[in-house]
């Protein structure tokens, strides 16, 4: 961004032009940068304390329905989507103009100084601090040639003069460390860059979550995922067509220690065609390594257990059997849900905790002690009535709406067990589980281009901070007689005062003094 | 060895290099009191002037702040003694790391006692090119504070990793944060110091109008901002490799490069920071005190990265093993 040392103007000049200009300067400032920086850093602050949409909507819903007249107004101010609120943008989007602003003239200024050869040396090295005065009994022309020689192996660019004088050069002038500014041009631009990239990775991009019981399956289409969210520009009746079906989950828990219950593993086999028509290939997915389909890639984020019931009417029919996925709750998977079963007469419904390791509080009620299955239960109560489904209202799979519904009483089942209602009315078989995985399904087309935008961003960046720009000044004081005066001079060109810097430029100086020096004992034939 | 005889050496070592280290502050502040008591006369060295433009002017920088002789003994045992230390903590980090036979970044207890080896280690690394001696004391005791909290608070005994962790990128995404970890505590201490003694020293002109002799071991103020310019010059590259390793990690394990958890906000806010700490080391008017702030506030957000939202915020990035 520009140096920053224009003095800032007291007050806008009058007039509309006038005042578009100065308003400019004053955006594309350096102080102005550094304003909106901080600004920027407050204002993702709101971004890590409450909880975000993005990453967590239930967190948001508790925390608006906990106070719900500072909750209602923080929403509408976005502090529940911060990242993606108008005020956030406006600061991020200032910043951009701001470097941009500031990079095009720097980029115009830096290509002239590349064409430009380096300025001539000043008329008294005296005034430079560090110069080295030297005496060497070598003709000038020489030292100059020499010089030039040296400067030019150590890719310092060169100039000599003054040009078209009957003596021959008398100066050498050099400069070196053109690639700072040219890195630091190149990490201000892979920003935008970035930027760019994750508006391509919005716009186009999808991503969808699907929970998928052992021997189950699922399509790639939006109406099969539990959900989904898509950039504005996708086609969502065009995904990529695939398929997968989780052939079994296979799960682990530490038992010993301090990390008791932490998982040691979890993946899960899959069966899955890249289209309908492709052949069948199998794959393990776990967490950290994805399977890659046609540019999307399908994660591991999740896992549980489907206890699997079978329940009859009064007749003996059965009208259900199959495994239901239930939701952890805790670390140790206790575990609820809902089984819904329209089809009897009249209509049941079970509401469920699965403890896979359970173990009976006094006060707490059932409750899993340990996330592997070492002692499954399930606790139901069981409900007759009208189940809601006809009314037309989108009903949640695990939730059981029972304001219509009766109980007919409460049931702990161990694999195997039956439970028969007393009214008669039936039974419920706990046959045992399946478990089941989630999946997040995500495609983002502008990755690449951000990781490439990345290492550029790197890249310019190190060029900017460890290149160091400097001069160098040779002169030849006393062409005439045996002995020549020679004067070494330098200069950083950094806007910061570093030791380091001025301490390499020393070095150069020191290294070309010793180049210079050693031309003496060298005599020249036409000396 | 078993693995119990491990877990035991391990510890042994870490607690081993606290006492060393605890000398090792005592010898520091020693040096330190005796250069008070000595003031030196005309220590301050003038390193460069700004020249026309935003052009510097060469000086020949001088080695470092005369040193009284008093000092210089405890000084240099003080830099034995952390070499010592160096050395313990190194040895007990790699036997943690033998003992869970992994890389030793499972968890909190681990990333304190590596951020403790990382600041050590950047530290030593600067003495071996110029003299930071002076420094000493203000790494020592935030080391020794990191150690402290590890051993009592953090500890944890080994375990496997949970699987999100289990990847070559935690390797080097953390091995990048905890050298950043290391850097940023240098560069805040220097940028501390560097307040301090500016503080000390207007003060000083205003009683006696002279600075003399006012923090005499520690180098003048300018070559403090510019040490501190350096150190962050130096990890603010490392900082943005480390969040870009983070988000090609994460968009391995979670399907997303970027999805601002709360560790990742506030990785950015320390990167937004460390840039404004640059920009304002280029913009007149902010070069001095006003940047050394800034790289303070810096490594706060740093800490509060790596406190604050592994215990209060429920973060994708909760790998603390604490209950």
């Amino acid at each position: 961004m520009s140096a920053g040392r224009e003095p800032m103007a007291p007050l806008p000049p009058l007039g509309g032009l006038g005042f578009v200009r100065w308003a400019w300067r004053q955006l594309t400032s350096m102080k102005t940068a550094l304003i909106l920086l901080f600004l920027l850093a407050i204002a993702s602050i709101p971004g890590s304390i409450l909880p975000q949409q993005g990453n967590d909507p239930l967190k948001v819903k508790e925390w608006i329905a906990g106070s719900p007249s500072v909750g209602r107004l923080l929403q509408s101010l976005g502090f529940f989507d911060v990242f993606a609120a108008p005020w956030f943008a406006a600061v991020y989007l200032l910043l951009f103009i701001s470097l941009i602003g500031c990079v095009v003239p720097r980029a115009r200024q830096h290509w002239r100084a590349m064409l430009a050869p380096p300025p001539a040396a000043p008329k008294n090295l005296d005034r430079l601090g560090g110069t080295v005065t030297l005496d060497v009994a070598v003709d000038s022309a020489d030292v100059i040639a020499g010089a030039v020689e040296y400067l030019r192996s150590h890719r310092w660019r060169v100039v000599e003069g003054p040009s078209g004088d009957a003596l021959g050069p008398r100066w050498v002038s050099a400069e070196k460390g053109y690639l700072r500014e040219t890195g630091n041009l190149v990490f201000h631009v892979a920003l935008l860059l970035i930027l760019a990239s994750v508006a391509v990775g919005g716009l186009f991009g999808w991503k969808g979550n699907v929970i998928v019981k052992e021997g189950g399956g699922f399509a790639n289409t939006v109406t099969q995922y539990d959900a989904w969210g898509g950039g504005r520009l996708v086609d969502s009746d065009s995904l990529t067509p695939f398929s997968l079906t989780l052939d079994s989950f296979d799960v682990d828990f530490e038992r010993e220690g301090s990390q008791r219950g932490a998982p040691k593993y979890f993946e899960a086999k899959v069966t899955y065609r890249d289209d309908p028509a492709a052949p069948q290939q199998q794959s393990v997915i776990e967490v950290n390594a994805p399977l890659e389909v046609d540019r999307a890639k399908v994660f591991l984020v999740g896992h549980g257990y489907a206890p699997h019931f079978v329940v009859k009417d009064a007749t003996g029919r059965v009208v259900f059997n199959d495994a239901v996925v239930f939701l952890p709750q805790d670390g140790n998977f206790t575990s609820t849900g809902v089984v819904k079963i329209p089809d009897s007469e009249p209509q049941l419904g079970l509401r469920g905790l699965f403890l896979p390791t359970a173990s009976i509080d006094k006060i707490k009620g059932g409750q899993s002690v340990f996330p592997g299955p070492d002692n499954p239960a399930v606790f139901l109560s069981a409900w007759t009535g009208d189940l809601g489904l006809d009314t037309g209202m989108p009903q949640s799979v695990y939730r059981l709406d029972s304001e219509s519904m009766t109980q007919i009483g409460l049931g702990t089942l161990r694999p195997g067990q039956i439970w028969d209602w007393q009214d008669g009315s039936g039974s419920v078989m706990f046959t045992g589980f399946d478990r089941w995985a989630s999946f997040q399904i995500a495609y983002d087309p502008g990755k690449e281009a951000a990781l490439i935008a990345s290492i550029l961003a790197i890249t310019g960046l190190m060029l900017s901070l460890f290149v160091r720009r400097r001069r160098i000044w040779v002169k030849v004081l006393a062409p005439a007689g045996a002995a020549t005066v020679v004067q070494v001079a330098g200069l950083t060109r950094s806007s910061s005062l570093d030791d380091i810097e001025l301490g390499a430029l020393t070095d150069d100086i020191d290294a070309l003094v010793r180049e210079i020096s050693r031309t003496e004992a060298t005599p020249k034939e036409h000396t | 060895m078993t693995t119990a005889a491990l877990a035991q050496a391990s510890n042994a070592a870490i607690y081993a290099a606290m006492i060393t280290l605890t000398f090792a502050m005592v010898a520091f502040a020693v040096s330190f009191a005796a250069g008070r008591r000595r003031a030196a006369a005309g220590a301050a060295v003038v390193v460069a002037r700004p020249g026309e433009g935003s052009v510097a002017v060469l000086t020949r920088p001088s080695d470092s702040p005369e040193r009284p002789e008093a000092g210089k003994r405890s000084a240099n045992i003080a830099m034995s003694l952390t070499w010592l230390s160096f050395i313990l903590l190194l040895a007990g980090v790699v036997m943690r790391g033998i003992w869970a036979g992994r890389v030793p970044w499972g968890n909190m207890y681990e990333f304190s006692i590596s951020a403790a080896l990382a600041t050590l280690a950047v530290f030593l690394f600067l003495s071996l090119r110029s003299d930071v001696r002076w420094l000493g004391l203000f790494i020592v005791i935030p080391v020794l504070l990191t150690l402290g909290m590890a051993v009592t608070v953090l500890y944890t005994e080994a375990a496997q990793l949970v699987p999100a962790l289990k990847s070559y990128w935690l390797v080097i995404h953390v091995s990048a944060a905890v050298i950043c970890s290391g850097a940023f505590t240098i560069a805040a201490a220097a940028a501390a110091l560097g307040l301090l003694k500016g503080g000390l020293e207007r003060r000083a002109v205003a009683r006696t109008g002279s600075s003399d002799g006012v923090l005499s071991r520690v180098p003048s103020v300018d070559r403090l901002e510019s040490f501190t310019n350096r150190v962050v010059a130096f990890s603010f590259p490392l900082w943005t490799f480390a969040v870009v390793a983070g988000a090609i990690w994460a968009e391995n394990a979670w399907g997303r490069y970027w999805g601002w958890d709360p560790k990742e906000t506030w990785a950015f806010i320390t990167w937004v920071i460390f840039a404004a700490y640059l920009h304002a080391r280029s913009t007149a008017g902010w070069r001095g005190s006003k940047a050394s702030w800034i790289a303070i506030v810096g490594w706060l957000a740093f800490l509060i990265n790596y406190f604050g939202v592994n215990f209060f915020v429920n973060s994708l990035h909760s790998y603390a093993g604490v209950s």
